[in-house]
């Protein structure tokens, strides 16, 4: 039962084969079976199951639409009414929303049945889930290996089929990488496709929201109930609805997809790059074209966005100061002392890190150099995005230059776990619409993703090329042992 | 005293908008604390800005009304600082692109114009309070007045003297509330203005080192402070001290300024674009339906008022100083000119507006629009005073009386028997009497005492009770004493 695709389930659901509440309950058994994953940071038996009542009844009376009664789950970045949100963070440990955000009602209403929060890095800032103050989230292919991260709760869960959709969120990577490591599908919408009202914010020109599934199609079919605008975020962008699926169904032949000849460099990892490779030649076969393109400042990526990422963090964090709610410390003298003494103590390694940088590179005769330059070269990695597209429909391309890594790993050393995020940084960057879906296995038995990006608001075109690959091939329907 | 004095003014002017600046909390004042606070005021995690679009309208009424620049794109950006009562840890503002730029406003001190340039205009949202009178321990934080908006106005060193900032606040102050992009109570904090004080010897010389006073709330306040400044700074400069450049409180009490941080003590506050919020863009159509529904502004409409109704230009200022003033003045030279026709009538509507009405509505800390005798009666009371029905000594009675029981002009006239006795044959009747009663005065008078003429008079009135039309006694006085 946990193996059926959400179509699947949904035509269950329609046919009365099952109910919500006992595909939520078979759900919320394996969420507490597998809970050594600590993929769960909340979850609400009786929450859950009286959302799955609900939707049985819409069940009953005709009023369900695709999603109703499908579980999800959320990353603990989104806030919610009924479960914590702790955003990873000791600074929020047991805090809770009196609001829920736009994306978690959008879905809410669709009928969707919320199971609990996600665990993930502190602020969604790593690469790796290991900046948790809630300890790391184990990979289910092999849980000596890091799931991936910020969204490794979501990766995790879903590879380990503990629920069957997971909101996440990505900021430089964060939902590629670790749907990448983890052999799950996971997309990125173009920045202002979803509400960030409600996500608790890490970088706010950067963060948007997404989804990780099993399949390109069920991504479509999601977005159709989570996207949208909305008015109480003014980054949100005004479109009418679109079907995300329309491209299911069409002859994609004529397609052009481009190989970014950067992204093919010696630091791939050869299995990885073989992997790719054998990918874009199936795309071929289906009867797209292949051909060379150049992003010549992708280089810069990772330099840009570890600065203007820890700019905007800094000011975003500044909130988490003990005054008004969260984390307070205790043994102050005065003022000054019990904000000092709060953000030292409710802040892990990495929020601080990127605070402290954040605040060098925005301070008075830095500003210029750091981040009005970092600013200027944005630019054109946004610039070379749009000549590219001038070329091709798609750009295809790793995720990663190499699979999951051993936990512990890279944790004590910051410059290499950034590096994790080469490939995806500059889509986050160009705000495109960027995927990661499964494209075969190491030798170790670790997944490998293919990364996909689209021009702006072309996900559906996006989202029709990665199902005429999944049409093709298998690897998305691969799931790691011992998750029976 | 041989030191020029140089003061530029930041005015924080508190835009009167139903709703906050980002968010959509009520602006009431006095509420209890933090009830007014919305989940986007309290800072929660997840909540973003959304502009109030009332705000930018504001802005630009206040942008035509002093000539200056609306710029086609403005930016939000981020003043970072930690203070508990800033619940994000940053405030909201407009830092290198403001929405408005120059212009500027012309002040009057001794009749004469001046004016004064202004820098820029820029919105941004006010943050809350820290209370610390309430508990003995602990401070405590309202965020009712987070997020309020605030049009901060930001003047060059224009200014040579207390006097003329005093001026330019006054004028300020009546052209936001004009234009009522401003409700203009001081006491909440409506209004506020920080000073920029610096001296120099001459003219020739750069500007001096200045010091801020800030958060001066009332004209008094923002003159002492000022007076109290430039004298401190002199002291310091003829005793050969250096200023620093300094952020200064003004402690009313003491009347004297204190230093509340010096210059290397400032804040670094990371300036940078609000990623929450998107460039400001203003297109022409946008300021054009603004400047459709513009109302004519108080300095224009001073100028036409000492012009169409030769009025002085102190008069015709005072009756400008607000559009209820202005309106209430208007309207009762429209009612009266339809009930008659009278050389200086618009002056002795002004007389009556300043004197009498201002004085009872002082007394009874009522405003214009407030005032129980509306423009219609003063209009019908004018007018009696004109047609000679009345006396103005008379008038008074029956605006007391208009005052009181919001009659009918002609009906209090009636009731009182007031009407003035016009008919000279009852006047030489009366005028008769007392020559008779008191010849002693009479005979004062032929011998060449025009004092006695007065006391004659005063008689004569106060027999009539003050209705016989002084001017005719007179004449008849003078007729029957033979001058």
């Amino acid at each position: 039962m946990f193996a059926k695709t959400i179509l699947q389930l949904s035509q269950g659901l329609q046919d009365r084969q099952f109910s919500a509440v006992e595909i939520a309950t078979l759900f919320l058994d394996r969420i507490e079976k597998f809970s050594n994953l600590n993929a769960f940071l909340d979850i609400n038996r009786d929450t859950s199951l009286k959302q799955a009542k609900a939707a049985d009844k819409r069940l009953a009376e005709r009023r369900a639409n695709p999603l109703t009664g499908i579980p999800i789950a959320h990353k603990d970045i989104f806030v919610t009414t009924d479960f914590k949100s702790t955003a990873g963070s000791k600074m929020l440990a047991n805090y809770k929303s009196p609001f829920n955000a736009t994306i978690v009602d959008n879905l809410q209403s669709a009928g969707m049945v919320s199971l609990g929060k996600l665990n993930c890095d502190e602020f969604a800032m790593g690469s790796s889930n290991e900046n948790s103050f809630y300890g790391p989230v184990l990979n289910p292919w092999d849980k000596e290996h890091v799931p991936g991260g910020s969204s490794g709760g979501s990766a995790a869960a879903v590879s380990a089929r503990l629920v069957p959709a997971a909101t996440a969120t990505d900021t430089g990577g964060s939902i590629r990488e670790p749907a990448a490591f983890c052999g799950i599908t996971g997309v990125k919408p173009t920045y202002g496709r979803a509400s960030r009202w409600g996500m608790i914010a890490f970088a706010s020109s950067l963060d948007q929201g997404g989804i990780m599934c099993s399949s390109a199609e069920e991504a479509g079919l999601i977005f159709n109930s989570m996207l949208g605008f909305d008015s109480q975020d003014s980054t949100s962008v005004d479109r009418p609805p679109e079907n995300f699926n329309r491209y299911i169904d069409k002859d994609l032949k004529e397609l052009k997809i481009g190989i970014p000849r950067e992204f093919f460099d010696s630091n791939i990892d050869n299995e990885v790059r073989v992997a790719i490779q054998a990918a874009l030649q199936a795309l071929e076969h289906a009867g797209m074209n292949l051909i060379e393109i150049t992003l010549p400042n992708s280089h810069l990526g990772i330099p840009v966005y570890y600065v203007i990422a820890p700019a905007e963090c800094s000011s975003n964090l500044s909130r988490y100061d003990g005054v008004r709610y969260g984390y307070r410390a205790e043994d102050h003298e005065n003022l000054t002392e019990m904000i000092k003494k709060t953000r030292s103590e409710g802040f892990g390694k990495e929020p601080k890190r990127r605070i402290m940088i954040g605040t060098y590179v925005l301070s008075q005769g830095y500003y210029d150099a750091y981040y009005l330059k970092a600013q200027q070269v944005r630019q054109l990695i946004i610039n070379d995005f749009s000549s590219a597209f001038l070329d091709c429909d798609i750009i295809a391309g790793p995720v990663t230059a190499e699979t999951a890594f051993k936990l512990g790993d890279k944790i004590k050393d910051p410059l290499s776990m950034y590096q994790s995020d080469f490939y995806t940084i500059p889509a986050s960057l160009a705000g495109i619409p960027a995927m990661s879906i499964p494209c075969g296995f190491s030798s170790t038995g670790l997944p490998i993703g293919l990364q996909l990006m689209g021009n702006y608001f072309e996900e559906a075109k996006l989202l029709g090329v990665a199902h005429s690959y999944q049409k093709l091939t298998d690897w998305h329907t691969k799931m790691p042992d011992g998750i029976s | 005293m041989g030191w020029l004095v140089s003061i530029g003014l930041e005015t924080h002017v508190q835009l009167a908008t139903s709703s906050k600046i980002f968010s959509g909390g009520a602006t009431d004042f006095g509420k209890t604390p933090n009830s007014q606070a919305s989940v986007v005021d309290l800072a929660l995690p997840g909540t973003l800005p959304v502009l109030n679009e009332q705000v930018v309208e504001y802005a630009m009424r206040f942008g035509l009304a002093i000539n200056g620049k609306i710029n086609k794109r403005s930016v939000f950006a981020r003043k970072n600082y930690f203070y508990p009562d800033l619940p994000k840890g940053y405030q909201i503002s407009q830092y290198e692109e403001p929405i408005v730029e120059g212009g500027s406003l012309t002040i009057w001190v001794n009749n004469n114009g001046k004016t004064v340039r202004l820098t820029r205009a820029h919105l941004e949202e006010d943050a809350g309070k820290s209370l610390h009178d309430i508990y003995p321990t602990h401070s405590a934080i309202d965020l009712n007045r987070a997020g309020t908006p605030l049009l901060e106005i930001v003047t060059e060193p224009d200014m040579n003297s207390s006097l003329e900032a005093v001026e330019y606040a006054k004028t300020l102050y009546e052209l936001v509330t004009w234009i009522g992009i401003c409700s203009g109570n001081m006491q909440e904090g409506n209004f506020r203005c920080d000073a920029n004080v610096s001296i120099r010897k001459s003219p020739d010389c750069p500007l001096g080192v200045r010091r801020e006073i800030k958060n001066l709330n009332s004209f008094k306040f923002l003159q002492s402070a000022i007076d109290f400044e430039i004298l401190w700074q002199v002291g310091q400069l003829e005793e050969g001290r250096k200023i620093s450049q300094a952020t200064v409180l003004y402690d009313a009490n003491k009347n004297e300024t204190r230093v509340m941080r010096e210059k290397e003590d400032a804040h670094d506050y990371r300036y940078f674009a609000d990623p929450d919020l998107l460039p400001l863009n203003i297109t022409n159509e946008a300021v054009e339906k603004v400047a459709q529904d513009m109302p004519e502004l108080p300095n224009e409409v001073k100028t036409r008022f000492a012009k169409t109704y030769r009025l002085s230009r102190e008069d015709a200022s005072l009756l400008g100083a607000n559009r209820q003033t202005a309106d209430y003045f208007e309207e009762t030279v429209k009612q009266a000119r339809k009930l008659i026709t009278f050389d200086n009538l618009e002056k002795i509507i002004s007389n009556w507006i300043l004197g009498e009405l201002f004085a009872t509505l002082n007394k009874n800390s009522l405003k214009i629009q407030d005032s129980p005798v509306d423009p219609h009666n003063l209009a019908k009371l004018v007018s009696r005073i004109c047609d000679g029905t009345l006396s103005s000594n008379l008038g008074k009675t029956v605006f007391e009386q208009m005052w009181i029981s919001k009659e009918d002009v002609d009906s209090i006239i009636l009731q009182k028997g007031l009407k003035q006795i016009t008919d000279s044959s009852e006047i030489e009747k009366i005028v008769g009497t007392i020559i008779s009663e008191n010849l002693h005065l009479a005979n004062e008078y032929k011998s060449g005492k025009d004092k006695a003429l007065n006391a004659l008079v005063g008689k004569i009135m106060k027999a009539t009770k003050g209705k016989a039309n002084p001017q005719k006694v007179k004449d008849i006085l003078k007729t029957k004493l033979g001058y």
